[in-house]
């Protein structure tokens, strides 16, 4: 068993695992939304004095910041314990691509020159993460979810806003790997 | 104690985002550029399984644990909010190869760097909120 989940999962019994997990919070009486969370930090943090927006009761949140601090011992224990040394199998094309931006490959699941600690000796490096995810955080917020709160809960339940939300972020996605990342890598 | 079973979803979502290899900066570019039915096929998986389950939930009219009735809060009504903050948010999932999930999920797996990824995240969540009221909705 152990060694049949320390095996890549395939792409049918993963999607159906992240649907297992919205039910999960739906049981519970909450709804799987991460991207909440940063407004949570925001708000515990004192931003709510100053601006309506993060001025709500944070405590009721509580739960879903237990999912985020789970979800990083998840991924500690997914690698430590659950991974082969095997390489991800990932595209030839995509490998190919990523070379000649300068970006090498080898096998892991994120790229070391990108994440690493060493990464952050970089500058030019530290203002991309940073600006990554100051595009995630805001993007997320002003559209009022993510991937999970719109692909997956919004999707599973209908609503056109997530429809048009996802072609945003295809949208997005599409303009910042064809037009804008060969400009800058 | 009752919020014990939110970190064990937690950790369940953690090792289910890694072990997918949705939390891939590789899969991601790979996604974007066509290149496997992968990221495809967990996001077409979820979204199929999530209509039948949320359509059965309904239908049945079932309750959760607490014995309330589970109800589906429709989203604003809306469109240029969803299509403009869509946009914002695939430029940067696109960039760092995140979405908020894997950010976190990255720092348990090793990789020290996301925690830059989160600070520009909370920066741009702060930034909305002080914006909110002079963006278009």
């Amino acid at each position: 068993m152990i060694e049949l989940i320390k095996q890549p999962w395939p792409w049918y019994f993963s999607g159906a695992m992240i649907v297992l997990i919205m039910l999960m919070l739906i049981f519970f009486g909450k709804s799987f939304g991460f991207s909440a969370n940063l407004r949570t930090i925001c708000s515990m943090a004192g931003a709510g004095k100053k601006h309506s927006f993060f001025n709500f009761n944070w405590k009721g949140q509580v739960w879903n910041l237990m999912f985020l601090l789970g979800s990083i011992i998840g991924g500690f224990i997914a690698t430590r314990y659950l991974s082969t040394p095997a390489p991800m199998e990932l595209s030839n094309q995509t490998v190919a691509d990523l070379k000649e931006l300068g970006i090498g490959f080898n096998g892991q699941l994120n790229p070391d020159q990108l994440f690493s600690l060493k990464a952050l000796t970089n500058p030019g490096n530290l203002v991309m993460l940073l600006i990554g995810g100051f595009l995630v955080g805001f993007g997320s917020r002003y559209a009022g979810g993510c991937t999970s709160g719109h692909a997956i809960s919004g999707l599973s339940n209908l609503q056109l806003p997530s429809l048009i939300a996802v072609i945003g972020f295809f949208l997005g996605g599409l303009m910042m790997t064809f037009l804008i990342m060969p400009l800058i890598f | 104690m009752k919020q014990l079973k939110y970190i064990l979803a937690g950790i369940l979502f953690g090792i289910i985002m890694t072990k997918s290899e949705a939390v891939s900066w590789y899969r991601i570019q790979e996604m974007f550029r066509f290149q496997s039915f992968h990221m495809y096929g967990i996001i077409g998986t979820a979204i199929l399984l999530g209509v039948t389950a949320v359509s059965l939930i309904k239908r049945f009219h079932l309750k959760d644990s607490t014995g309330q009735p589970i109800v589906f809060q429709d989203k604003h009504p809306g469109f240029r909010k969803y299509l403009f903050g869509g946009i914002i948010f695939g430029l940067g999932w696109a960039l760092t190869g995140s979405c908020p999930g894997p950010m976190f999920v990255n720092l348990g797996n090793g990789y020290p760097a996301m925690a830059l990824v989160i600070a520009g995240a909370l920066l741009g969540t702060y930034l909305y909120g002080v914006l909110k009221d002079k963006l278009p909705h």
